[in-house]
């Protein structure tokens, strides 16, 4: 159970300001959620690159040389940035694929959060104000970005149980609710392919929907799909490369507000989360409808 | 006309004022800045009190009002009004999920739309929406009117008891043992009177009834799927 | 043998399919509809009879009887509320509704709890003016009908339980017969007389831990923070369900086992539903002491309480009270033999009855036909419920004073041996004489 904030900017003008208009959101969003806290970002895309954010709990030791290894190892150039317990590579997209199996060679330990042109998942355990500075939130810039505040329900207060989950490249997905169907849908999906590394329900909802997009659908059509096959309560919120999406289950009683302006369209499971925005005031407010796809793209 | 900053004052300072006036009002008049969409204000109040809330409020605004007339301008987040007894809650916004949850009195006006399962467990509270509502309106609902100006969602009034519906324009569908019902003078009389303290000019005229077919008042066989 | 003298196969009966089960079969097939009742899970499931107190002899001492003191006091809600309620023993009474029981047994239970030092609870129907005047501390209920539910009330409680679910049918709504609905009851909970009343599963107003935190702000800021709040769960996955209530800001966890017998609803849901009393304690303790709460945030258990020695075991493994409902109502009259010939009647017999939706209760307390509810001396029966309570306190002192300890809380798992694998594993204490349960992790 959960805060979950989203923010898809129409203004290019604002596009520095992402991180700190995204983090001011998620730290009203702690009482729901006080367990963990985590962001996607999506940033500016460098042609021809690609990038991976991983974790580590032990991450000065691991993140040392972990550029120059996987360098050396897959003989292509790899720079990394490292942001307390996280750190982003880049190197050339042809590499990513190969970078994922060769990062869980040397250092087994380090936690892949995500990977894709633009994407970067940040996520830790504890409070939400104490993570965004940790991990300097706030600093970040991008076009679009998702946020969420967890309340563990069934799964372990860790940093893999923490959102947003990402299961293929620039996809992640946040959740507030429950799904009564994962245990299945999890075996029926790993025995496709999908990889999926916790027994979080929503990790399961994120799996479906990049399931579902390997097989052909398009993002909106995956969501659509996910009201008929997965069982229980969820409030969605999905970012690709260059999109954003909601979708509620056809109950619809967890929370959910909306707000667009000519800047941004905004989503906040409260609207305490978006009472800071510029020009809220005057923006179109309203609450998602249930069992219906929105969605934004750049 | 006393004014209160719940941002820099707090939300217990808030309530207690507004509650300790139940005894023997000493301000009727009350109003409150930057509410920024915060939960539970000017909740369990008993008195004949005037309460703006100058901007958005979060859950459960005005919850189980007695006696007192609470104004929102701006929108009211989940449970406005839940179980109030008597009074009056207006909200100039929208207002979201459960707006008079199980109300046993007074009046609720949203100026705006209301979400979702506006009017559940109704259990005498009178609502009028002045837009539209939203999915699984009145279910279960006991009694009072709901009189929605604007359209319904799905499943109106699903397992219903003895609730009045109004609806001026178009219902999606009905619920569970809700069916369409004659439009008598009786009705028409109240919706006058309804409309009018709720600052709404629709014309009686233009709206159409619901209300229970009371088919699972006693269980029945032949009925079992719709349970 | 057949009169050709040929041995003939013996007739043979079922094991699966038994004679009540066909008789039940027969039933739906006639009527079409599940069958309705109270009384609890009737199924034999691991219970407090399968643990034993290991008494002190030479390792421990233990004190003496009747003049070495053996305290009971509990004290509830001490986390947030000003005014926590404050117990002489640590056995309270259940939630039952006025509606379900007569005025004069609500009254009944009110006298006896009053009598005994300890608190009454309301139920889904809302608060009668007799049980608050005869009850000297009463939790009311805040359940999903919100029937009868009003802030006048809710402000004259000494605690407010938000219930979320019971053991009897934890995820299920309730079902209170036509018979029943008189026309005071109708009028407490705004129904028409005599229609079979259905309640929601889910709250009107707020679904899930994350809402549910606003939710016990709002009750709280209505009674500024004086009374406690407890949350009542049905036991199903008590380790979640105990830390998420914790975590949205409880006083007071009650967790009520598949035994919890008094609400009814489908025989079908009440015997395969939830999990036993006995399985939902240890779950629940652990939960607290992961988040540092265990003492902090009290936990009370109920379903299928009997005697001193259950109120022991349930205090050992880690509760701070326990609530009973099906043990006060027999108590003060429920299922007596005295009725039989009535009961007989009805198809049943004395210590079988459960159809207490009915409202056709030879006993007068499940009820709301006057001239049955007259047959219940509100006095008497109170007296009958004090005498009970008392029993149940002093056979538990009893057994904590023969343990070493001078107060109920002091009581421990060590305390305990199981005497079967399942009650071994259920409640992680040893299997007896041996220092092992399944499940018991090397150190």
């Amino acid at each position: 159970m959960c805060g979950i904030v989203g923010l898809f900017l129409k203004d290019a003008s604002l596009q520095p300001e992402l991180g700190s208009m995204l983090t001011q959101m998620l730290v009203t969003m702690t009482d729901r959620g006080p367990d963990s806290a985590g962001i996607a970002i999506y940033g500016t895309e460098v042609p021809g690159q690609a990038r991976l954010t991983v974790q580590s709990d032990n991450a000065q030791h691991d993140f040392e040389t972990l550029a120059a290894d996987l360098s050396r190892a897959l003989d292509t150039p790899v720079t990394g940035r490292v942001n307390g317990s996280h750190a982003v590579l880049s190197l050339s997209r042809d590499y990513s694929g190969a970078a994922r199996d060769m990062i869980r060679a040397l250092r087994p330990d380090i936690r892949i959060m995500s990977d894709g042109d633009v994407i970067e998942i940040y996520k830790e355990t504890g409070l939400p104000e104490d993570v965004a500075t940790r991990l300097s939130l706030a600093q970040m810039g991008g076009t679009h970005g998702v946020g969420h505040t967890r309340m563990a329900t069934e799964s372990a207060v860790t940093t893999e149980g923490a959102h947003p989950f990402s299961t293929g490249a620039d996809q992640c997905l946040v959740h507030n609710g429950s799904l009564s169907n994962h245990n299945a849908l999890r075996r029926r999906l790993t025995r496709e392919g999908i990889r999926i590394g916790s027994m979080n329900d929503t990790e399961v909802g994120a799996a479906y929907l990049t399931w579902r997009m390997r097989e052909g659908a398009m993002l909106g059509e995956a969501l659509e799909s996910s009201l008929a096959d997965l069982d229980g309560f969820f409030t969605f919120v999905v970012g690709t490369k260059d999109g954003f999406g909601v979708v509620r289950d056809p109950i619809a009683c967890k929370p959910a507000v909306m707000a667009e302006t000519e800047q941004y369209v905004a989503f906040g499971s409260e609207y305490r989360a978006l009472v800071s925005l510029p020009g809220i005031d005057t923006a179109r407010v309203w609450e998602p409808e249930p069992a219906t796809v929105y969605f934004w793209n750049h | 006309m006393q004014q209160y900053d719940l941002e820099t004052d707090g939300l217990r300072g808030l309530n207690a004022a507004l509650q300790a006036q139940a005894a023997e009002p000493e301000h009727t008049a009350w109003e409150v800045l930057n509410p920024r969409g915060s939960h539970a204000i000017a909740v369990g109040l008993n008195a004949p009190l005037d309460v703006t809330v100058r901007g958005p409020a979060g859950y459960y605004c005005g919850g189980m009002n007695q006696q007192a007339n609470v104004r929102v301008q701006g929108s009211a987040g989940p449970g406005v009004a839940e179980n109030m007894m008597s009074g009056r809650v207006i909200v100039e916004g929208d207002a979201s999920q459960y707006a008079g949850a199980t109300g046993h009195g007074g009046l609720l006006v949203i100026k705006g739309n209301a979400s979702s399962r506006c009017g559940i467990s109704m259990k005498g509270i009178d609502i009028v929406v002045h837009g539209n509502i939203g999915h699984m309106s009145a279910f279960m609902a006991q009694g009072g009117s709901l009189v929605v100006c604007g359209d319904a969602g799905d499943a109106l009034g699903d397992s219903i008891y003895e609730a009045r519906l109004f609806v001026r324009g178009s219902v999606k569908s009905l619920g569970t043992d809700c069916v369409e019902k004659e439009m008598r003078p009786e009705h028409l009389d109240l919706l006058t009177g309804l409309l009018e303290r709720a600052e709404s000019d629709a014309k009686p005229e233009e709206f159409r009834r619901y209300g229970s077919a009371r088919k699972l008042y006693n269980f029945d066989v032949d009925h079992a799927d719709e349970y | 043998m057949n009169n050709k003298g040929i041995p003939s196969t013996v007739p043979a009966k079922s094991a699966t399919f038994t004679d009540p089960v066909n008789a039940e079969i027969r039933r739906a097939a006639a009527t079409g509809i599940y069958d309705i009742r109270g009384g609890g899970a009737k199924r034999r499931v691991p219970h407090f009879d399968d643990l034993l107190f290991l008494g002190a002899s030479i390792s421990r001492y233990p004190l003496e009887g009747y003049r070495e003191k053996c305290e009971t006091k509990v004290t509830l809600g001490t986390r947030f509320a000003k005014n926590p309620v404050e117990l002489d023993i640590p056995i309270t009474i259940a939630g039952m509704s006025f509606g379900a029981l007569s005025g004069p047994a609500k009254e009944a239970l009110g006298r006896g709890a009053s009598a005994a030092g300890t608190s009454t609870t309301t139920g889904d129907g809302g608060m009668t003016a007799e049980e608050r005047a005869h009850s000297s501390k009463l939790v009311y209920q805040y359940l999903p009908s919100r029937y009868g539910m009003n802030p006048d009330d809710l402000r004259k409680a000494d605690a407010i339980e938000v219930v979320v679910g019971q053991g009897a049918k934890p995820g299920g709504g309730g079902m209170l017969l036509g018979q029943k609905i008189s026309d005071r009851v109708a009028d407490m909970r705004t129904l028409p007389k005599g229609i079979d009343q259905r309640s929601a599963c889910r709250h009107p107003d707020w679904t899930g831990p994350d809402d549910l935190e606003i939710k016990i702000l709002e009750l709280r800021e209505i009674t500024g923070w004086k009374v406690p709040v407890y949350v009542k769960v049905g036991g199903t996955r008590p380790y979640y369900d105990v830390a998420l209530a914790v975590k949205a800001g409880a006083d007071v966890v009650v967790l009520d086992g598949m035994q919890g017998g008094t609400a009814a609803t489908q025989d079908v849901f009440i015997e395969n539903v939830g999990l036993p009393t006995l399985a939902c304690i240890r779950p629940a303790v652990q939960a607290l002491q992961d988040l540092g709460l265990h003492r902090e945030v009290q936990l009370i258990i109920s379903g299928g309480i009997r005697t001193g020695a259950d109120v022991a075991k349930a205090l050992a493994l880690g509760a701070d009270a326990v609530s009973i409902g099906t043990a006060a109502m027999i108590a003060i009259g429920d299922n007596d033999p005295r009725w039989e010939a009535e009961y007989q009647e009805l198809g049943t017999t004395a210590g079988a009855y459960d159809d207490w939706h009915e409202g056709r209760d030879p006993a007068g307390i499940t009820t709301q036909d006057p001239e049955l509810a007259a047959r219940l001396d509100p006095v008497d029966a109170g007296r009958r419920l004090r005498n009970y309570l008392k029993v149940l306190t002093l056979e538990a002192q009893t057994i904590a004073r023969a343990c070493g300890h001078n107060h109920l809380h002091n009581l421990e798992p060590e305390d305990l041996c199981a005497l079967t694998m399942e009650a071994a594993a259920m409640a992680k204490v040893p299997l007896a004489g041996t220092d092992w349960y399944p499940g018991k992790k090397e150190t």
